[in-house]
């Protein structure tokens, strides 16, 4: 009897365009670096050269922030209904592109089609459409009947969801009055490129929105450069931490999206067949390139076997390949780098003792491929129990009763999310309750929403991105403690041009 | 026979720790004087080891705290209010004494104070329905955002307000479950340390709030590079320091609240309320 | 094709025996029921909608098109049904495209009970299953005597297969072993009298749509299981909701979990508004990403269906000339 093999699946490439170079987009036009330097971008399932981009240097990131600093006094003067209109003209241009670039993010970063397409491209739109709502409502947003941008955000996203942490940044940024430099990650550069595209065709005010590309010197320069207001960064708990000691005596507001090492806690009475989906989504969602992952698995002793055969069993069936084909589960890793940096860890956690599992999967000759690997027999002292992996590895923790499960949890720097999986309501809000982390998920796991705030506790950064908790970061006066400052905030906020700043 | 006046039983001002009050672990003091430079008392100067051990009683009282619920955090802080009512006449002395005012004037500060440790009490049981939010996601799912209390947080009191301005920096950090350890004004440091007193017969669970006097300088900076601190308030740090102790605070992202100018006497609105927060977020699907 | 429906081994029997424990009485059966595990309704949904995004392209979707068509309970079940119509849709059945003799047959043709024999002349040799629907299909409501009697009439005019309805009043109302003991004795009836010592094979229907959850259908298809059931059934095709892809994922699912934990092998027929090859395409995925290949035969797994026959057609045809089909070149039984 023949097999149900599935055939391939793939989305054309064809409908992407992809150009062999590109320059900086500031002040509304593409141009080269000053100095002229450039880096590849690859796509990490082939390792294929996708195109060349510009590093921006010094004098480029701050051309970059002037553009914006001359952009914000139009800009923020704009009534908000009618910046609300230019948000809303992003959102639709991102659906009616969206199959472009979902591709683009997929060649690009790696991850499979189905999620580029079913996850990220619609996050992205819904993201852009929701804060074009608040432009026209910031006076009942609950941050006082006046409440004003700060200026020019300077804004740094990772590589794992370039799209989407870019409207994370951006559309908040814009709707509350904000002009942005944003500087996309190293490895993917691309749709953020091809967003300023999109605000070209959306007629955005040139100098609005900049993108400057480059390496970590770049990001350092962009949060260093006196002329922005705001720094806004999702990436490493690490660059975090110099970030906060760079803007340290400045007038800087700063929000940090940063690690995590969240905790997905299954107790006995657990919905199993959906915990499981939920612990395979909490892991292996996006290569485990996610800060939210739940990439400790803490099962009740009691129900740890038969949960393992379960996950194990559903574990065979992922479909690890080739990024853009439509089947494909588990796309690639991003960049070598990081695959060495997973591959470090899987073998310090073999090296410590802890025992390894993956299922029986081929992975291409090219490119850079990590099978879905799980580590049972692993304590809160192994390494892959303490470190974020950031890839596509499961550590397996049991705990006896539910005060052991919270103290396990909670037993890390990091703060940002955590899973709960149990029938019994009231132990799950009595847990979620004790949790030190931004983001419960309870009865299920990675779920993102425009209108739900996200972020984290301790070490996992500070502020909030969505919901009406996402305007506050780019609002003066927010969380200022002093009516003068709530009050009398200084007319700079509302438009003075460049040079008339006193900082 | 002239009667010899009656001499004067004098305080020996200590630290408040845990509840206790113990002496500082340096065995030193250091001389407070009033603004003509009289000697009032002698302080416990806090040493580093001081701080450690508020940092430990801070964290080890937040659970408590911070899952007691908000009415009877409310009930506490009113309770402190009405304590400092009592000692009002205490209060008004130490501050015009530490701050060079007049009678009247301390009087208002004092006053003041009393009524914003009323003000706050009032926000305990309300903070969580003004930051938090019901999100309307686009899918089946049940999403709540709600205040939590960020942890353990350092308060280093206002220099020039020691206990308007100190009461301004204490209430809203634990009416909403925070702990604090607080660092007094260096130069008039008495009203803190008085306020510990206060604060040990309102039914406060010891730890809650930390009172350390001494260098702020010195203090400050091991609780600034202090792993186990949440968060810090520089109210109370000169210009220099204030970029010294964020750098510190950088090593593990405690959150954190640059000096800025206030008066003290305003309306201080939400801003401190609200700065001392995490915001957390609950999913759940609705399905039958 | 293979078209022996399963039967129990004498291990099988064994293993079934050594839950014998969880059925020995109300109170047992309810709290082993009531002690499977929950089903969280949004994460089962999920999964479902997320396994249909499968794409089955060119070699694959000629397979799954046959193996679709080879699983079709190919169904007729109105009132309005007559020995004509009957004997039209088993030519259809034996030879679903006139222009394409490599169109494969179907697995059964599905009738009411006094059109079995009908349907089973008209099958001849054909290798065709006749199932009957039995036990006062659809509502279920009727004595027990009656719906045994209607069940041994049908086995006894040839029934190779008996789709029961289970009495949702009975379980709604948490009468758990009166549904399991009418099931055993509904069993029994399957046994043919003509001393052969075989039995039609006996499927069991839920009619999730009235049992309204997804712990509801966990429950039921595990009493189902212990009770015999050679195949559960979701529907009737007679209420407003039949089988989804979630509810038959709960079947599929509680199949896996009976295996695991018995040894037993049950199929799994999901009955009522499948209507497009996409849909039936979306449940075979289903079927081998949460049971395997094993269970993608028309042995084990099986869709109650008309319609989807010739839109099976239509797509077949399409992949083999390279052009859309229209209603015309399929034929309209």
């Amino acid at each position: 009897m023949p097999v149900f093999e599935y055939a391939p699946a793939p989305e054309s490439r064809a409908v992407v365009d992809i150009a062999p170079s590109y320059g900086l987009f500031i002040d509304g036009e593409f141009t080269e670096a000053g100095d002229g330097k450039v880096f590849k971008t690859l796509s990490p399932s082939s390792e294929e050269v996708l195109s060349e981009v510009a590093q921006a240097g010094a004098e480029d990131v701050d051309r970059a922030v002037r553009a914006a600093r001359k952009a914000f006094g139009t800009w923020s003067a704009l009534p908000g209904a009618e910046r609300a209109k230019y948000l809303f003209r992003i959102a639709r241009i991102i659906q009616e592109r969206s199959r472009e670039l979902a591709v683009l993010e997929s060649l690009d970063n790696g991850k499979p089609i189905r999620e580029s397409r079913d996850a990220d491209l619609p996050l992205v739109a819904a993201h852009f459409f929701y804060y074009a709502g608040w432009a026209d409502k910031l006076a009942y947003a609950g941050y006082g009947p006046d409440p004003r941008p700060l200026g020019v955000a300077g804004q740094i996203i990772p590589w794992n969801f370039p799209l989407l942490m870019l409207a994370w940044k951006i559309a908040p940024a814009l709707a509350t009055g904000n002009t942005v430099v944003l500087k996309p990650a190293e490895t993917t550069p691309l749709s953020a490129l091809f967003f300023a595209d999109i605000c070209r065709q959306a007629g955005l005010p040139n100098g609005v929105v900049n993108i400057v590309t480059g390496d970590g010197s770049t990001g350092a320069e962009l949060v260093a450069h006196p002329g922005i207001d705001k720094v806004a960064f999702t990436g490493s708990t690490e660059v975090g931490k110099a970030i906060a000691r760079t803007v340290a005596g400045t007038k800087k507001k700063v929000t940090l999206e940063l690690g995590g090492k969240a905790a997905n806690i299954v107790f006995d009475d657990a919905p199993i067949d959906q915990a499981v989906e939920g612990i395979v989504g909490g892991i292996f969602f996006n290569q485990g390139h996610v800060c939210c992952a739940g990439s400790r698995l803490l099962v009740q002793e009691s129900v740890q076997d038969e949960l393992l055969d379960a996950l194990k069993r559903r574990m065979s069936t992922l479909r690890v390949g080739d990024p853009l084909d439509k089947n494909t589960d588990i796309g690639a890793i991003n960049s070598a780098e990081q695959l060495a940096r997973i591959r470090a860890l899987a073998d310090a956690g073999e090296a410590e003792g802890a025992e390894r599992w993956a299922p029986e999967c081929e992975l291409p000759s090219s490119g850079y491929w990590f099978a879905p690997t799980l580590f049972t027999g692993v304590t809160q002292a192994h390494r892959i129990a303490r470190e974020e992996i950031f890839g596509p590895v499961l550590s397996v923790l049991t705990f006896r009763t539910p005060e052991e499960a919270v103290a396990k949890a909670n037993n890390t720097p990091y703060g940002l999310s955590a899973g709960i999986w149990t029938e019994k309501g009231s132990r799950i809000l009595w847990m979620a309750n004790k949790l030190r982390a931004g983001v419960v998920w309870s009865n299920t796991f990675n779920k993102f929403d425009p209108a739900s705030p996200f972020g984290g506790y301790k070490e996992s950064g500070y502020g909030r991105e969505g919901g009406r908790h996402g305007l506050e970061a780019y609002l003066a006066g927010a969380a200022e403690p002093t009516s003068e400052h709530r009050g009398h905030l200084p007319p700079e906020a509302g438009g003075k041009g460049e040079g008339e700043r006193d900082r | 026979m002239k009667q010899p006046e009656r001499l004067s039983v004098l305080k020996t001002y200590k630290l408040f720790v845990g509840g206790k009050f113990p002496r500082s672990e340096s065995g030193r003091v250091y001389e407070v004087t009033d603004a003509k430079g009289r000697w009032l008392a002698n302080a416990p100067l806090a040493s580093r080891k001081d701080a450690r051990d508020a940092v430990v009683a801070a964290r080890k009282a937040f659970g408590g705290w911070s899952g007691a619920t908000a009415y009877n955090r409310g009930q506490i802080l009113y309770r402190v209010a009405e304590m400092l009512e009592g000692r009002r006449k205490q209060f008004v002395h130490e501050v015009a004494d530490g701050e060079g005012l007049s009678k009247a004037k301390a009087t208002a500060q004092v006053d003041a104070a009393i009524d914003r440790w009323v003000w706050y009490a009032g926000w305990s049981d309300k903070t969580a329905q003004i930051a938090g939010s019901a999100n309307p996601v686009a899918g089946p799912y049940f999403n709540l955002s709600s205040p939590e209390p960020t942890g353990v947080v350092v308060l280093l009191a206002p220099q020039e307000s020691s206990l308007l301005g100190l009461v301004s920096v204490i209430a809203p950090a634990i009416v909403t479950g925070n702990t604090a350890v607080v660092v007094a004004a260096e130069r008039a440091p008495l009203p803190a340390l008085s306020l510990a007193e206060v604060l040990a017969t309102s039914d406060l669970p010891g730890g809650v709030v930390n009172i350390l006097s001494g260098r702020t300088a010195e203090i400050a900076a091991p609780l600034a590079a202090h792993q186990d601190v949440n968060a810090i308030d520089l109210a109370g740090a000169e210009p220099e320091l204030a970029v010294e102790l964020e750098k510190a605070a950088a090593e593990n992202l405690k959150r954190v609240l640059r000096p800025q100018a206030v008066d003290w006497a305003a309306d201080p609105g939400t801003g401190r309320l609200l700065a001392f927060l995490e915001t957390k977020t609950v999913w759940h699907p609705m399905g039958v | 094709m293979p078209t022996t429906v399963p039967a129990y081994g004498e291990e099988a029997a064994e293993r079934l025996a050594s839950m014998a424990d969880v059925t020995a009485g109300d109170s047992a059966l309810r709290r082993f029921l009531h002690g499977l595990p929950g089903v969280d309704a949004v994460g089962l949904q999920a999964r479902a909608a997320t396994l249909g995004t499968r794409s089955i392209k060119t070699t694959a979707k000629a397979y799954a098109i046959d193996l679709a068509i080879s699983m079709i309970d190919l169904t007729t079940l109105e009132g309005a049904d007559t020995p004509g119509k009957v004997r039209s849709l088993c030519a259809k059945g034996i030879n679903p495209d006139p222009t394409d003799r490599t169109a494969p047959r179907v697995a059964a043709i599905c009738v009411y009970g006094d059109m079995v024999a009908t349907a089973k002349e008209a099958l001849k040799d054909s290798g065709i299953h006749v199932a009957a629907v039995a036990t006062a299909f659809p509502s279920g409501r009727a004595a027990l005597s009656v719906k045994l009697a209607d069940t041994r009439e049908a086995v006894a005019a040839g029934a190779d297969e008996i789709d029961m309805v289970i009495d949702r009043g009975a379980f709604l109302s948490g009468r758990y072993l009166e549904v399991f003991e009418e099931i055993r004795q509904v069993k029994a009836a399957c046994v043919r009298e003509d001393g052969s010592g075989t039995a039609a094979h006996l499927k069991v229907i839920f009619e999730t749509g009235e049992l309204q959850t997804y712990d509801n259908v966990r429950r039921a298809s595990w009493l189902a299981m212990l009770a015999g059931a050679d195949f559960i059934k979701t529907s009737t095709g007679k209420v407003a909701v039949n089988a989804t892809p979630p509810v038959t994922l709960v079947l599929l699912e509680a199949v896996r979990d009976f295996r695991a934990a018995v040894g037993v092998r049950v199929g799994v027929k999901p009955a009522g508004g499948i209507r497009t090859s996409k849909d039936a395409i979306k449940y075979l995925v289903m079927v081998n990403e949460t049971l395997g290949e094993e269970w993608l035969s028309p042995e084990w797994f099986r869709f109650g269906a008309s319609s989807l026959l010739n839109d099976l057609l239509m797509q077949r045809q399409k992949l083999s000339t390279g052009r859309y089909s229209g209603p015309d070149y399929v034929t309209v039984d």
